[in-house]
């Protein structure tokens, strides 16, 4: 073996064992991401076992106590898209703005006598209130479909046979993706393992800031060793890093939170081997512009957040808004997730992980030259 | 191997670090290199390790021209650095692996020299510790260790003594004299007097970027414009005639008068003792009290620079 790859192989070596001694690095980068995931996949739906649609709770509050506003409530209790509650009109109001319930609906009294004459536009409407939680506005659209749906059923049964109107046609629903179910967990591992694994480019990056301060770095410019050597070698340690993360995180996933790699693992090596390389190639740039090491953490962990953010990693980019989504797209973040999310629970084939390979290494390429022209080889 | 400082210069900008600066260090010869706060000496210690390339002026080694990045002449040098560069996450040997590494070092022949150098260093029990369990002499000889591994045979400590105990400090003089023993070139920088007048064959003393001189200790000691120092006290100050006639006696450099003490700075005390008395007692005054000092380093420290070794 030739001394420069002896050196180059030291160099790597001792960022790999530091890293592996430093419990407090493993456990930010390591156990941090995936109990975050696992928290985050949880929200979003989970591995998606589940066959039956969630149910929206509701409450009811039946004031006229008629043989139709029965009905009524009898049906919305049967409804399999609600978990409906029966209750006074003061408890469902509390339940409602305490965000127990999404919704709730009271039938007033004289429901039952006026509604048949409005139908037939004979008498007054009779006012039904909805009361509705302010931060799921949405629920408000969905629930005051539900009930229409449900009075107009029993209000009707008695001109049509006994069965009342009914939706003219059934709903077939279908998730569409390629990959074999959707699985909450894989989005959120792809998020947080992006993240947490900035999070240690950056951490390699105040390493080299460190160095300058501690000595080491004079030392080993006075070795005989070349500037592509140094930066090269710390780039190959950070990649390393990064891949040993990713692949315990992703076991993980895999093992325990069921996810699956339905695309091309091919495609999956290559987005996560180009990622690594990115955020090395982050660390190498905070070492080269950075200046006091705890204000150089502090800028980075906020670029990095908003990078983040921005890239999808904590909600998925598509409930964005349009132009956010279109602009995302310049940031390499949003190309990992969303390269990750391909080959994960979306099932694409390797061509997919092409484009966001080529624009993870184009940043890289980006970072590794803003680093070299801006490092300060002379200083200590 | 000969280490050659030729007419070093290095700007920082509009700021001259190193002006002109030109020494040699031969083989098994200890070098002090010493001067004040900003007088140089980091700059050209880091231009004689190759760490930076001067911007006139170069390095030699053996005849060979020192250069910067993969130059492979800096396997002929070995840098002790004045902070401890250690990785306190890493157990003594993987230190000492990383640094053997660096020079293209692996397999028996590092193991050999890993051997070799915590023996020097008197560290073979504690090689399997953290170096943050160590006291900061064990630090020190640790550091050092990792600097000759691969068998520099030019050796530039800066400050290797810095905040460790008295017994750890003569084990690391008992090193460096054994290095210098061998034959290795040897350039020792410190703000301590007793350690250049220990170690050091030679002293080179720089300020403002410039050598302000350069001999061995009893060669600056005779050539600088400092003195020995005689002091003596008396019940009676002597009069203003009476100190015009001390300063006028051949070898007498300086009086003082601080109240009853007269301070007499003269180039030889063997000579100028007596006669001082001998004046002073013809005109009445007594000697209650006298006390003598030779010339040091500091003196001559003192005499270039304006300010005194540990002040820097």
């Amino acid at each position: 073996m030739s001394a420069n790859l002896i050196a180059f192989r030291a160099l790597v070596r001792k960022d790999v064992a530091i890293f592996l001694r430093d419990r407090r690095a493993l456990v930010v980068s390591v156990l941090t991401p995936i109990v975050v995931a696992a928290f985050f996949g949880f929200l979003f739906g989970g591995a998606g076992g589940r066959d039956s649609v969630s149910r929206m709770p509701v409450g009811v509050t039946d004031l006229d106590d008629s043989a139709l506003s029965k009905a009524v409530v009898e049906s919305l209790v049967h409804d399999q898209s609600l978990a409906t509650e029966l209750l006074p009109e003061g408890r469902a109001h509390e339940l409602v703005k305490t965000g127990k319930l999404r919704a709730a609906v009271v039938i007033p009294a004289g429901f039952g006598a006026t509604v048949p004459g409005a139908l037939l536009g004979r008498a007054d409407k009779p006012s039904v209130k909805l009361f509705y939680d302010p931060s799921q506005s949405i629920v408000r659209s969905v629930f005051a479909g539900i009930i229409t749906q449900h009075v107009m059923q029993e209000v009707t049964r008695p001109f049509s046979s006994g069965n009342g109107m009914s939706i003219p046609f059934t709903l077939a629903s279908e998730a569409v993706s390629t990959g074999p179910r959707y699985n909450g967990y894989a989005h959120s591992f792809a998020g947080m393992s992006v993240q947490f694994i900035l999070f240690m480019g950056i951490d390699a990056g105040v390493a080299l800031l460190l160095m300058r301060e501690t000595g080491m770095w004079r030392r080993l410019r006075a070795a005989p060793l070349s500037r592509a050597m140094l930066l090269g070698s710390r780039v190959a340690a950070t990649t390393l890093i990064a891949m040993l993360i990713l692949t315990v995180v992703y076991a993980v996933a895999i093992f325990v939170f069921g996810v699956r790699i339905a695309g091309s693992f091919a495609g999956f090596a290559m987005i996560a081997l180009a990622f690594a390389v990115l955020a090395a190639t982050t660390g190498l740039m905070i070492a080269a512009v950075g200046g006091s090491v705890a204000a150089t953490r502090g800028v980075a962990t906020f670029s990095i957040l908003i990078l983040v953010m921005l890239g999808g990693a904590w909600v998925p980019a598509f409930l964005f808004p349009e132009w956010l989504q279109s602009a995302s797209k310049i940031l390499p973040t949003r190309w990992a997730v969303d390269g990750f999310d391909a080959m994960t629970w979306r099932g694409l084939p390797l061509q997919t992980a092409f484009t966001p390979v080529a624009v993870l290494l184009a940043w890289s390429v980006l970072f590794a030259l803003i680093a070299i022209s801006r490092f300060d080889w002379e200083g200590d | 191997m000969q280490l050659v400082a030729e007419r070093l210069q290095k700007n920082y900008g509009p700021i001259t670090a190193v002006a002109d600066v030109s020494f040699a260090a031969a083989p098994g010869e200890v070098l002090g290199l010493l001067g004040p706060n900003g007088a140089g000496k980091s700059t050209t210690i880091s231009m004689l390790a190759g760490l930076m390339r001067p911007d006139g002026g170069r390095v030699l080694i053996d005849g060979i021209s020192l250069g910067t990045g993969a130059d492979p002449t800096k396997r002929r040098l070995g840098l002790v650095t004045q902070e401890i560069a250690l990785i306190d996450e890493l157990p003594a040997r993987m230190n000492l692996e990383f640094f053997g590494g660096l020079y293209g070092l692996a397999g028996r022949p590092l193991a050999d020299r890993i051997a070799a150098a915590l023996e020097l260093t008197s560290l073979a029990d504690r090689a399997a510790d953290s170096p943050k369990e160590f006291s900061g002499g064990m630090r020190r000889r640790l550091n050092i260790a990792c600097a000759l591994l691969h068998e520099p045979q030019i050796l530039l400590l800066d400050e290797p003594t810095v905040g460790v105990d008295p017994q750890s400090r003569n084990a690391i003089f008992d090193t460096i004299e054994l290095l210098a023993g061998e034959g290795r070139t040897m350039v020792y920088t410190t703000h301590y007097m007793e350690e250049v007048e220990r170690l050091c064959d030679r002293v080179v003393i720089i300020d403002h970027g410039r050598v302000l001189a350069d001999d061995t200790l009893a060669g600056l000691l005779a050539s600088a414009p400092v003195a020995n120092t005689l002091t003596l006290k008396y019940d009676l100050s002597p009069d203003g005639a009476a100190l015009q006639e001390i300063r006028n006696l051949p070898g007498v450099i300086r009086v003082d008068l601080a109240g009853p003490e007269l301070s007499v700075a003269a180039t030889d005390l063997g000579t100028a003792a007596p006669r001082v008395l001998e004046r002073l007692a013809a005109r009445g005054f007594s000697c209650q009290e006298l006390t003598s000092r030779r010339a040091n380093l500091e003196d001559v420290f003192l005499a270039l620079t304006g300010r005194t070794l540990r002040d820097t």
